[in-house]
């Protein structure tokens, strides 16, 4: 009998599990694709919100709040690049700025600390390559960048390393419930007894929640588009540069990741599907439209690559974050819409007072280690470093992509960490090997080879994303329909 | 740190002729440095044939035509470090390198060739919208798979793009018995050579279709298909005319790039056209003592030319260890009408290493025939007429050191000529 389930592998769901591996009790995460960070914790706008946007009162705006200044420890700990950077509301006329009013009125009633209103002159100064229009900005000094999949994976890293057992490629099917509490969640591979249920599956977790007979909530996908720029580009804006926001979304924004690049994005439309992650024509177009307002001057030839990712909006339009009054033992984390990511800290703390009031009983390990394994970046290690590193394995002098400096020797702790790697994306999210100009053009034949070796595996089986997603259809020759002299098997 | 008199980046052919012309011309200590286990660069793939017709006289396979110079190469003495990497290179020629066996290189050169290749243009460079399933390759990745792995990355397939590895790939593929369902082009013509069209895709029934792209990937694991759609003349899809086509896997034959990370660091100024350095008449960059050649420079379609020029650099890189204070004054080279770009950007006539220099360009668009004519300020010093010229065959013309003699500036004009009744150049 486990303790808690956590169905979900996003940002939510492990960094829950992380704060649980904290107790002395069993736990287990099950995500349905072959690595976590597949949802949307891998596609959206990496921004640690300051927390000035939402609406004072609701969840959004007191766990977002609570969250941002987590970050400096989490990621301290857990040695995942986060960057204090700060943003900036542009107002590009006089409406725009009493907009900014507002919204400095508002920050300053979630308790949002620092922030001004700046005046165009220091905006230049700040921004030169900003369009030149803006009247004022709304600054926020504690509005930071992340990685969000490297955060992720490194939570569910030394959550799994404190004895929380992640499961990849476990999709719920069903849930069930006895005498009005959870009893049980079933996979394909088997059914796993527990006493707790936290729905933590992002777009589909009102689906889980009535799978399980608990509330009835709808989440709809929100897709948000994106164009992410070569590197050489990156220092078009030093901080995250914001449109001022409106009354469904805060808009198409310019903004620096953590890696150096910059993007554009994310646009704001209502789709069908939850897997519909296609970028369309007319999304790209409208975020080049949305972010010249912003720096007009944007080196279109030099996108590197574009994605979208999903919202998932749910009708209550606030953070699902509680106990089912219906099912025992069944938690709701849903709707957990921007600004997720930066409230997913203080999202877990909820759940684990959520989880005390409903009888679990929280006694700490003291073998809790809240520190990942060390990762190396060849690329940022200075020469000294380099040299003694490949002395000792020389795997790490051997670079297998060249766009971003990624050796081979990364890519084998990749595979061979805690939750390791085992498609060509997940090696793609740990190391940033096949995320640069050439986007694995020169890489990718390496690393299929490599993750065959590792894993023991054909390299007819490496997969981009998991099964159905294989990179190779068969050897030369396999295909060639002969009189049956060439090629009789 | 160890100090070396000539260092070559990467060991292509462009690479390996210098090093063989560099040994020639009694340069004592030439390295070259290549980050794959065996020389040879992008030939070691092309197996297909047609390397060669111009420099051997005969048709050679990549693969052949590249060891041909290793084996010159090794004969004379020069070294080759293979499986290492150059991460970094300065103006003033020091060198970072790093491999498994010796770990950090550091290296100090007293002059530098660089021959670094290209790499593809990807999806996100031309930005196609759809899903991003497994099944879109670069041509040149599908070509690494099929002709060094041995795998084949897909059964039913449909190439975007008509560059010449596309085409060669068209065929590889079809005679692996896979099924090519088409090439699509955005433009009114091929990006190939006309020899690749017709030998690669017309002998294979393999449908050409121009003025058309692909407007959306399908697939959220594996590419199901793709829906192509016919361009108006600005290039924007016309969306009436959309279809969808099946297919496995989307190969991507949409252009070249030089590879010019190293170049970048060595602060190097770059020509925002070509995407190479800019060089003058011995194909030095605008640092003194560091050459380009070949694909790094500018992306070409014969290996023959690429020979060419790293014979050129080779000899501006000796001429520089003789001399190395040596300062010039330049005639710019500039790319007029009908011309994309001119290389070299400009040149020192006294200091030409030949007694004549052959210029290197490329038309704007294809042109049945055209006159070019490269004036001076005085006027016109030279023409010719060509014919069926386009923009993916690369132009050359030499012109004598006296009938350069003076000038000050040298102006490259490609006019479209319409056909009249006169034959031939
Ligand atoms: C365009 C866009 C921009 C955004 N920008 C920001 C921002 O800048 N800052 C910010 O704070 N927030 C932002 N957000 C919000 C943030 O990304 C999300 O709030 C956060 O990633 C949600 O994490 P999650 O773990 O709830 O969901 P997910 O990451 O989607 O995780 C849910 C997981 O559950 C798994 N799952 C689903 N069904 C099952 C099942 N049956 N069995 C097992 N597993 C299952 C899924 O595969 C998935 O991995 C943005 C969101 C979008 C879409
Ligand atoms: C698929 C294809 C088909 C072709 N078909 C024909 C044909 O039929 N006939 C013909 O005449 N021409 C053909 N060409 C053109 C011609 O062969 C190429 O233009 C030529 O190979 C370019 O040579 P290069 O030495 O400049 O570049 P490459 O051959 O690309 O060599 C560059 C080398 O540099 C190495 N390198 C790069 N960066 C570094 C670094 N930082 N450290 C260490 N090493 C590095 C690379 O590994 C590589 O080995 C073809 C080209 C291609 C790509």
């Amino acid at each position: 009998m486990l303790d808690v389930v956590i169905i979900g592998g996003g940002v939510v769901g492990c960094m829950i599990a992380r704060e649980l591996s904290r107790y002395q009790l069993k736990a287990v995460l099950l995500e349905k694709e072959d690595d976590v960070a597949s949802g949307t914790s891998k596609a959206n706008s990496a921004i640690i919100h300051a927390g000035y946007d939402a609406k004072p009162g609701t969840l959004k705006a007191k766990l977002n709040v609570r969250g941002n200044p987590l970050f400096d420890i989490i990621c301290g700990e857990l040695d995942v690049p986060f960057k204090r950077i700060g943003s900036l509301v542009v107002a590009l006329n006089e409406e725009e700025v009493r907009a900014l009013e507002e919204l400095l009125e508002r920050g300053k009633s979630n308790g949002v600390p620092g922030l001004e209103i700046i005046s165009r002159e220091r905006l230049r100064e700040m921004e030169p390559n900003v369009n030149r229009e803006a009247l004022a900005a709304l600054y926020a000094p504690t509005a930071g960048i992340i990685c969000p999949y490297e955060l992720t994976i490194a939570l569910a890293e030394n959550a799994c390393q404190n004895g929380v057992e992640i499961k990849l490629n476990s999709p719920v099917l069903g849930v069930r419930v006895e005498n009005g509490g959870v009893l049980s969640v079933r996979t394909p591979g088997e059914t796993l007894y527990t006493r707790y249920i936290i729905n933590a599956a992002g777009l589909f977790a009102d689906e889980i929640s009535r799978l399980a007979g608990a509330e009835d909530y709808r989440i709809t996908p929100r897709k948000g588009e994106y164009l992410i720029f070569d590197r050489r580009f990156g220092g078009i804006v030093s901080r995250v540069i914001f449109p001022t926001p409106t009354k469904i979304s805060k808009g198409i924004l310019v903004c620096p990741t953590v890696d150096g690049n910059f993007f554009i994005g994310p646009n704001s439309n209502d789709v069908g599907e939850k897997d519909d992650v296609a970028v369309t024509q007319q999304g790209i177009e409208e975020i080049i439209k949305g972010a010249r307002k912003l720096v007009p001057d944007l080196p279109l030839k030099h996108v590197i690559s574009s994605f979208a990712g999903l919202r998932a909006v749910s009708d209550t339009d606030d953070f699902v974050i509680r106990a089912s009054k219906k099912v025992k033992g069944f938690i709701n984390v849903g709707g957990i819409q921007s600004p997720g990511l930066s409230s997913a800290p203080a999202i877990a703390e909820m759940v684990l007072e959520i989880l005390k009031e409903e009888g679990l009983e929280l006694r700490e390990k003291n073998n809790f280690n809240p520190k990942r394994p060390p990762i190396f970046k060849f690329r940022h290690l200075s020469n000294e470093e380099k040299r003694e590193l490949i002395r000792k394995k020389p795997a790490y002098g051997r670079i297998i992509c060249r766009c971003e400096t990624v050796t081979e020797g990364e890519i084998i702790d990749a595979i061979r960490r805690p939750v390791g790697a085992r498609s060509l994306d997940a090696v793609k999210r740990r190391t940033r090997a096949g995320m640069g100009r050439c986007q694995g053009g020169f890489c990718s034949p390496r690393i299929v080879e490599i993750l065959a070796r590792e894993l023991g595996i054909s390299p007819l089986e490496v997969t981009k994303c998991g099964s159905g997603s294989e990179i190779l259809k068969g050897r030369t020759k396999e295909f060639i329909e002969t009189g049956g002299v060439i090629n009789a098997k | 740190m160890q100090n070396r008199e000539l260092v070559i980046i990467g060991g292509g052919p462009a690479g390996l002729s210098a090093a063989v012309e560099a040994r020639r011309l009694g340069i004592k200590d030439v390295l070259v440095i290549d980050r794959e286990s065996e020389p040879g660069g992008i030939l070691k793939q092309c197996i297909h044939p047609g390397f060669g017709l111009h420099i051997f006289k005969e048709e050679l396979t990549g693969p052949e035509y590249a060891e041909r110079f290793v084996r010159e190469a090794k004969n004379l003495g020069v070294e080759i470090m293979l499986d290492t990497m150059a991460i970094e290179l300065t103006a003033d020629k020091r060198i970072i390198a790093v491999n498994s066996q010796e770990g950090l290189i550091e290296i100090q050169a007293k002059a530098v060739i660089l021959a670094m290749g290209c790499r593809e243009r990807t999806r996100g460079a031309i930005n196609i919208p759809g899903f991003r399933p497994a099944g879109v390759f670069t041509a040149g990745t599908a070509q690494r798979f099929v002709n060094i792995e041995g795998y084949m990355p897909g059964r039913e397939i449909v190439i975007l793009g008509s560059g010449d590895i596309g085409l060669i790939m068209a065929r590889r593929l079809t005679l692996e018995g896979a099924k090519v369902r088409c090439v699509v082009e955005i433009m009114p013509y091929s990006n190939g050579l006309t020899r690749n069209i017709v030998q690669c895709l017309e002998d294979y029934d393999i449908p050409l279709l121009l003025k058309h792209t692909v407007v959306n990937i399908h697939g959220r694991k594996r590419v199901e298909g793709v829906t192509i759609a016919e361009v108006d003349d600005n290039m924007k899809p016309i969306m009436e005319t959309a279809k969808f086509i099946p297919c496995d896997t989307l190969l991507l034959s949409v252009g070249l790039i030089p590879e010019n990370e190293l170049s970048r660091m060595a602060e190097i100024q770059i020509d925002e056209v070509t995407g190479g350095p800019v060089v003058n008449q011995r194909m030095e960059t605008s640092v003194p003592g560091i050459f380009a050649c070949g694909n790094v420079l500018h992306v070409h379609d014969l290996v023959d030319f690429v020979t060419r020029e790293a014979i050129l650099a080779a000899r501006g890189a000796a001429s520089y260890l003789a001399d190395s204070d040596k300062k010039y004054d330049y005639v710019p080279v500039v790319a007029g009408d009908g011309l994309r770009y001119v290389l070299p950007h400009r040149i020192n006539i006294e200091a030409m290493p030949e007694k004549r220099q052959t210029f290197f360009m490329r038309s704007v668009k294809p042109m049945a025939k055209a006159r070019l004519s490269i004036e001076s300020e005085k006027g016109v010093i030279k023409s010719r007429v060509m014919r069926y010229v386009k923009p993916s065959e690369m132009l050359s013309i030499p012109i004598d050191r006296d009938e350069m003699k003076g000038i000050k500036i040298l102006k490259f004009n490609l006019q479209e000529e319409g056909d009249s009744v006169e034959r031939g150049e």
